[in-house]
Parts: structure tokens; C-alpha cells; sequence
């Protein structure tokens, strides 16, 4: 006889990938990047380097405040200062 | 090597919400090379920080085996052998991820057991210099006089005191087993990482690369820092890009002068207490820059 709690639950735990969506990390952030797009030079260097994958460099670079940490990565490694990091209200 | 930040996929691999410290070097480069590597990779990952940020809550959207911390080397043998086995290796890539307390200590001996046997995959250490994931403990290749939660410095102590000289060398430990291919890297030089991790996949065996990745709350480092300090790491000589490839060694970025230690220590609170004692920076430069000059890196 399996033990019941096994019948519910696989004994290795298992999640489909992408389950971290449920985990909005942009609640994290105490500064926010903004990015000029008139300066922007569409190098993709913010999109390589952002550990969350959350630059959409097929959108005009637009940042997916739902998960952006606010590192501030992408600001500093822009060649052209266009992303400037500002504080949260 | 041409590989273009155009061409990468656009497609992203890992899901956002992981739970990673904002700025997470290890993070950051594991996502680039997810984005050379594609979607058919089983990445296998000893215990550690990316475990957390992975695989608790699921964010890899590719086959993602969390492991045992000491036995990421022995999956990596057994997927290899098995998938053989059922005629199912061909077009898919083993990805061995692991922290440098899983790679260099505690999971050395699969590693070095799973290389010796000739399996093929790509093994990425990713060095954030401490055991991070349970509050930074020192580990075989914590750098001398950086202070840890194992070796705090003080009044009577450095931090960690294992001379320079001493630190485990993975890549050459690796090369030593006759692998034909293997590679330090920086996040600092996103191109070059990524094409060595391409390279990492295309030789027939074992391969090996080792990612500096700082780490802002275990270094003390800014998080929107991560990768100047990783650059940092790279033009003081404290970190050196360079790969073997059958046995012959390469170095990738020559340097025309060293910038001074100091440089790279004030960017992390690790080493603070380094900075008011002069004789210990010296002894830390003087091994520095005689590494360069034997290595013919400058120039
Ligand atoms: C056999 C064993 N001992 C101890 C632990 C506890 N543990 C979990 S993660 C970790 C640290 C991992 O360090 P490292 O490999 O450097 O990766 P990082 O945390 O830095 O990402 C430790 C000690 C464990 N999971 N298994
Ligand atoms: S601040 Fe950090 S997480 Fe947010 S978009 Fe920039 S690099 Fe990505
Ligand atoms: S790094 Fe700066 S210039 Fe380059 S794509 Fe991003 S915002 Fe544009
Ligand atoms: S502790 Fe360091 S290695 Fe671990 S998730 Fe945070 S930044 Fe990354």
C-alpha cells in the first residue's frame, strides 16, 4: 500500500516551466528603470545583460515592470545613458 | 568566433519570477547561456543558489534536473549513458550548472569520475566565490582575504588566509584530466562567454567553463554592478580569460597594463578591511601582476 499522501502528491515534486510567473518580482523594486527610446541606439546590450530576460527588444525595448527587479544593470551597462534608474513612489 | 548579439534568440528560455537576488550574476549568466545552448539542453543542477531560482518555483521552461549537491557530474553521466542507450542522445545537450562549492569541494569527485569516463557534456561552474545559497561560507576557491560568514575578518583575521597561490584552480584541475576543451569567462565579456559556451557543446567529450559571478549580497557589491565588477575583475588581473583547447592554452584579452587591485577590491564589502592595510594589498598586487607578466597576458 502506497502511503496516501502519495496518491496525491508525485513523490518527486514536479512543476510545469514557467510556474515562477506566479511570482511577481517587480513588487521588489525601490528603483525603476526608464528608458529614453529617443537615445536609444538598439544595441540590445539591456536585453543581453538583464538577469530576468524581462527587455522585450522586439518592442521597442519596453521593460516588463511586473517582474523587473530594478537591479539597475541595464542602466549602468547602456552605452548611451539611455535608461535612467528613478526612485519608486 | 561570429557569434552576433543580433542572431540570438529572441525566445526566452527562463520565465520571469524567479527568485533570484536582484543583480544575481549567476542568474544573468545563466539565461545567456541558455540563449546559445536552445531548448533541447537538460540542464542538471547541483544544490545551490540556482536551484532556489530555477527550480523551486519552476522557471526554467527547459528540462531542469535539481540534484543532490555532491552528484551533479554522476547525473550528467547517467542521462549521457541512458539517453545512449535508448538511441535518444543525438541533438540534445547536457548542461552540468553548478556553484563553486558544488564544483570545486563538495561535488569534485563526480565531476572528476564523470570527465575521466569521456561523458559528453558541457559542465558550467558558476563562481560566486562562497557556498551563497546558505549565507556564504568559504569554499576551495574563496579569493585570500575575503571575508565570509565562515571567515569573518578582524582584529586576528585576514578573512580567508589560504595564500593566493593555493586557491583550486578548476580549469587547469579540468585540463589535467586531458579534456579537450575548457575556459574561464567573464559576464563582463558577454560575447566571448557565450561563444565558449558554443564551443563547450560542439567537442566530442567532456568540456568545461568557469563563469565569475558576482554576487551582490555575498560580495557587498551594488547590485546594478555586477557586471563593471565583473570587468574590474578582468583589467586589474585579479580574474584571466583563457581557454585550453586540446592542451594548448589561450589567453583572450591581453592587456596593454594592469589596473591596480585596489580598484576592483573597493567595489565589494568582502574586502573592505583590506583597503587600511598596505602590506596585505601588496602581497595580493605583487601575486597579480608576477602572474601576468609569467603568463605573457600583458602587452
Ligand atoms: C550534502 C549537502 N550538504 C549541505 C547542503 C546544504 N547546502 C545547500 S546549497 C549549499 C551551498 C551551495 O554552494 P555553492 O555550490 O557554492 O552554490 P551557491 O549557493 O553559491 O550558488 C549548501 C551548503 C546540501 N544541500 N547537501
Ligand atoms: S533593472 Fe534589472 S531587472 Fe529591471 S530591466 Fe533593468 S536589468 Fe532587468
Ligand atoms: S543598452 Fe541602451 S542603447 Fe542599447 S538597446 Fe538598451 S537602451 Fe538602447
Ligand atoms: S545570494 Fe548571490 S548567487 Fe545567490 S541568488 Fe543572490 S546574488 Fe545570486
Amino acid at each position: 500500500m502506497p502511503h496516501p499522501w502519495l496518491k496525491e502528491r508525485p513523490l518527486t515534486p514536479c512543476l510545469r516551466g514557467g510556474f515562477s510567473t506566479v511570482n511577481q518580482t517587480g513588487s521588489w523594486r525601490v528603483i525603476r528603470p526608464v528608458l529614453d527610446i529617443s537615445k536609444c541606439r538598439d544595441c540590445s546590450m539591456c536585453w543581453l545583460y538583464c538577469p530576468e530576460g524581462v527587455i522585450d527588444r522586439e518592442n521597442n525595448y519596453s521593460i516588463d515592470y511586473d517582474y523587473c527587479k530594478g537591479c539597475g544593470v541595464c542602466a549602468v551597462e547602456c552605452p548611451v545613458d539611455a535608461i535612467e534608474m528613478v526612485k519608486e513612489e | 568566433m561570429s557569434l552576433k548579439i543580433r542572431d540570438l534568440p529572441n525566445e526566452e528560455l527562463v520565465a520571469p519570477g524567479n527568485s533570484g537576488c536582484p543583480g544575481c550574476g549567476a542568474t544573468m549568466g545563466a539565461r545567456m547561456a541558455m540563449k546559445v545552448l536552445g531548448s533541447r539542453t537538460i540542464m542538471v543542477n547541483g544544490t545551490g543558489c540556482m536551484t532556489v531560482n530555477y527550480g523551486v518555483l519552476a522557471a526554467a521552461r527547459f528540462p531542469y534536473l535539481h540534484m543532490l549537491f555532491e552528484t551533479t557530474g554522476a547525473v550528467l553521466s547517467g542521462l549521457d549513458a541512458g539517453l545512449r542507450s535508448l538511441g535518444k542522445r543525438e541533438g540534445v545537450t547536457l548542461l552540468g550548472w553548478a556553484g563553486d562549492g558544488g564544483t570545486a569541494d563538495i561535488g569534485f569527485q563526480s565531476l572528476s569520475g564523470a570527465v575521466e569516463r569521456g561523458h559528453k557534456f558541457v559542465y558550467i561552474c558558476y563562481d560566486n566565490e562562497s557556498y551563497m545559497n546558505t549565507g556564504g561560507q568559504r569554499s576551495g576557491v574563496t579569493p585570500y582575504g575575503a571575508s565570509t560568514t565562515t571567515c569573518p575578518a578582524g582584529k586576528r583575521s585576514i578573512g580567508e588566509s589560504r595564500p593566493m597561490q593555493r586557491r583550486k584552480d578548476m580549469v587547469e584541475i579540468m585540463a589535467a584530466h586531458g579534456i579537450p576543451y575548457a575556459a574561464t569567462a567573464s559576464l563582463a565579456f558577454p560575447m566571448d562567454y557565450m561563444a565558449k559556451v558554443k564551443r563547450a557543446a560542439e567537442v566530442d567529450g567532456p568540456s568545461y567553463v568557469h563563469l565569475l559571478s558576482p554576487c551582490p549580497p555575498g560580495w557587498g557589491s551594488n547590485d546594478e554592478l555586477t557586471v563593471e565588477v565583473s570587468r574590474l575583475a578582468v583589467e586589474t588581473g585579479m580574474w584571466i580569460l583563457y581557454e585550453v583547447v586540446d592542451g594548448e592554452r589561450k589567453f583572450n584579452k591581453r592587456l596593454k597594463t594592469l589596473r591596480p587591485i585596489t580598484d576592483y577590491l573597493k567595489t565589494q564589502k568582502r574586502f573592505r578591511h583590506l583597503l587600511d592595510q598596505p602590506e596585505e594589498i601588496e602581497k595580493i598586487q605583487s601575486f597579480v601582476t608576477k602572474r601576468a607578466e609569467r603568463l605573457g597576458l600583458l602587452g
